[in-house]
């Protein structure tokens, strides 16, 4: 009775009409073609990464091909090859090997620190404990890169309060011995490979944190119990289900951490010897040597190696549970 | 005879919350064994004691005569099929039904041999390059059986495997469940809500409510003789008759059950009434196919009977006689 009062039935029309106007017809164009919507919100973007972003990537890739007169330092744009040449003479290959080798040793120590982490908040984290983990993990990533950066020099300096505290434990001998090592030593922590390798996990773990753990979160717990039901220890379970399942998270963060570390530039110029990275070595290319082929070569490394380390990770069948 | 398991006062309460409270159980080796109740008794949480993904905090279980306190998952011989079955995603069937015997350092081809007998166990040959992925619900829940019983556990523990199937295929499982486990000797714990489905498989059935088993029998004893009103209300939906009620019919001032199929509905006009019946209102009639399940109202008291089809039927909202056999008469145990 009072339905029928607030909503007169046999007044309303079983099809109401068009609200008329461009909205309405734009809105019932849209209804009908979803795919005219889709096309007018990606446009933009698209034009952006495609046209600005990607364009001018290959405009710097074009400019490996080039070469660099030695005597007039002029720019020859002919083809050839001879710019990658040059990144085979030993200096060069000596910064490719350290940067990789530096690259994979920081995805290794992030992974392994990430795993925990990520599981407990993955498997235990509940409410305010979850907003405290997301808290944790995403604040060092609110504050300045640089601050981050000068504040390790100071943690790690030879004045530096892990050497004054280290003195407090009687430990110091530890870091002494650990500095007088060839290549991972050096005069104090802040100048050393060691440094740098530390600076770069703190500054990565988070992108490699996020990932594990989401991978992690989708998997169902009663997989875990299902394991051990059918007589797997705690380390057997690990190995054949977690390690499997959270494997695309890993490999997630490692190209984040892998490719971050293989592009920066600022943090072994601040924490580290005054031998370069490939960052560095693009850094100076471009700018004091002016040399624009061999700082474009350069950069096509790290492309080059993440091509590859996808592809390993793809047959290693890292995407399968996706 | 040591029992297949066996709780003595076993309890797990979570907080304040006493999810299985001193439950005493003893299940026969080469038993299928239901434990049926409502969603929250403590099933489900009893069948993770008997797996050891849940510890006692009171009371002890025994597996075969064996203490299993402490004991994790991976070192008692029972295997679960889980009720959304846990296959793992990233293996195929073949490895997912050779599981067991791989982290038991089984080699490859024997394994995969093992497992391709049990994938034709439950009528699944030549599906072990699948994943479980492109599997129906029903094959995965064979592939989890296949999985389970690969192992040749002593205890096979099902928490309501046939949930998630369809009527049909939930029917035709049941059939099967049951000639698999006499066909292999294995004891089977059950886990449902569905009495239905707990009358037609198990030897014997546990009725579960509030954390506590209420009655335990054979499929017959719980069905034709319940302790109590919960039991009788629970399976089967039995007719539950207030102690004033019982009284003018028994003599004694007891709760009383009667099942709505000994329930013989006559029309009131047609001059049969000797003062035996119940004179009743008929409310609605609800056609079921093989029968039609009637409401009605007793002065108040409301009654389901069952008739089946092709009996001529009173009209809805006709005064109705009720008559029913004294002996279908069941008094309970529970007070008044």
């Amino acid at each position: 009775m009072s339905l029928d009062a607030a909503m007169p039935r046999a007044k309303a029309p079983a099809i109401l009409p068009g609200s008329g106007g461009l909205r309405g017809a734009l809105s019932d164009l849209f209804w009908r073609k979803p795919k005219v919507l889709l096309l007018l919100m990606l446009l933009p973007p698209v034009l952006w990464l495609g046209i600005v972003y990607i364009g001018s990537l290959f405009a710097l890739l074009a400019q490996s091909f080039f070469s660099i007169d030695e005597f007039s330092g002029l720019i020859n744009r002919q083809f050839t090859l001879k710019t990658y040449g040059d990144l085979f003479q030993a200096a060069n290959l000596d910064i490719i090997l350290r940067t990789v080798t530096m690259a994979a040793l920081v995805t290794l120590a992030s992974a392994v620190i990430a795993f925990p982490i990520a599981y407990y908040a993955a498997r235990y984290a509940r409410g305010r404990w979850k907003a405290l983990f997301y808290l944790g993990i995403m604040l060092p990533l609110w504050s300045s890169y640089l601050v981050k950066i000068y504040a390790w020099k100071l943690i790690l300096a030879k004045e530096g309060i892990l050497t004054w505290l280290l003195a407090k434990l009687h430990l110091l001998w530890v870091l002494d011995a650990w500095l007088s090592l060839p290549i991972v030593g050096g005069n104090s922590l802040s100048v050393s490979f060691t440094g740098t390798f530390i600076v770069f996990v703190y500054v990565w773990l988070p992108f490699m944190i996020l990932p594990v753990q989401a991978a992690l979160e989708r998997v169902p717990g009663n997989l875990v119990e299902a394991s051990s039901d059918l007589g797997a220890s705690p380390g057997q379970t690990f190995r054949n289900v977690l390690f499997p399942l959270a494997l695309p998270g890993i490999v997630a963060g490692s190209i984040f951490t892998f490719s971050l570390t293989l592009g920066d530039y600022i943090i072994p110029q601040i924490i580290g010897t005054s031998r370069l990275f490939i960052g560095q070595a693009v850094y100076s290319q471009q700018g004091t040597a002016g040399n624009i082929p061999l700082a474009a070569a350069f950069t096509v490394v790290p492309i080059v190696i993440m091509g590859f380390y996808l592809w390993g990770a793809k047959r290693m069948g890292a995407f399968d549970a996706l | 005879m040591t029992s297949a398991v066996s709780f003595q006062k076993a309890s797990r309460h979570f907080g304040s919350v006493r999810a299985v409270d001193a439950v005493d159980l003893d299940i026969a080796p080469g038993e299928f064994f239901a434990m049926l109740g409502p969603s929250g008794s403590g099933k489900t949480t009893c069948l993770r004691l008997i797996a050891g993904f849940e510890q006692p905090t009171s009371g002890s279980i025994s597996i075969f005569g064996e203490r299993a306190e402490g004991v994790p998952p991976y070192r008692r011989n029972v295997n679960t099929v889980f009720q959304d079955y846990a296959l793992f995603p990233h293996l195929n069937v073949l490895d997912n039904v050779a599981y067991g015997l791989m982290v038991k350092g089984v080699g490859k081809a024997e394994r995969h041999k093992a497992a391709e007998e049990a994938l034709s166990l439950v009528r699944l040959p030549g599906y072990g390059a699948r994943r479980p992925g492109q599997l129906s619900g029903g094959q995965r829940q064979r592939v989890a059986l296949a999985r389970a019983l690969v192992n040749q556990p002593k205890v096979l523990l099902l928490d309501e495997p046939l949930g998630a199937l369809d009527l049909k295929l939930r029917e035709n499982m049941q059939e099967e469940l049951k000639s698999l486990q006499k066909a292999l000797g294995i004891t089977f714990v059950f886990v449902t809500h569905d009495q239905g489905e707990a009358l037609s498989m198990a030897d014997r059935v546990a009725v579960f409510n509030d954390g506590k088993i209420m009655q335990i029998g054979t499929p017959e004893d719980i069905y034709q003789r319940p302790k109590t009103r919960f039991v009788a209300d629970f399976v089967g939906s039995s007719n539950v008759l207030p102690p004033d009620f019982v009284q003018r019919y028994s003599g004694q001032h007891r709760w009383g059950s009667l099942r709505p199929e000994s329930i013989r509905v006559g029309r009131a006009a047609s001059g049969v009434t000797s003062g035996e019946g119940v004179s009743a209102r008929l409310v609605s009639t609800n056609y079921l196919g093989a029968t039609t399940k009637l409401a009605l109202d007793a002065d108040g008291l409301r009654l389901h009977a069952i008739a089946p089809a092709g009996t001529a039927l009173p009209a809805e909202g006709e005064a109705v006689v009720l008559t029913f056999n004294r002996e279908h008469l069941h008094l309970m145990d529970e007070p008044a």
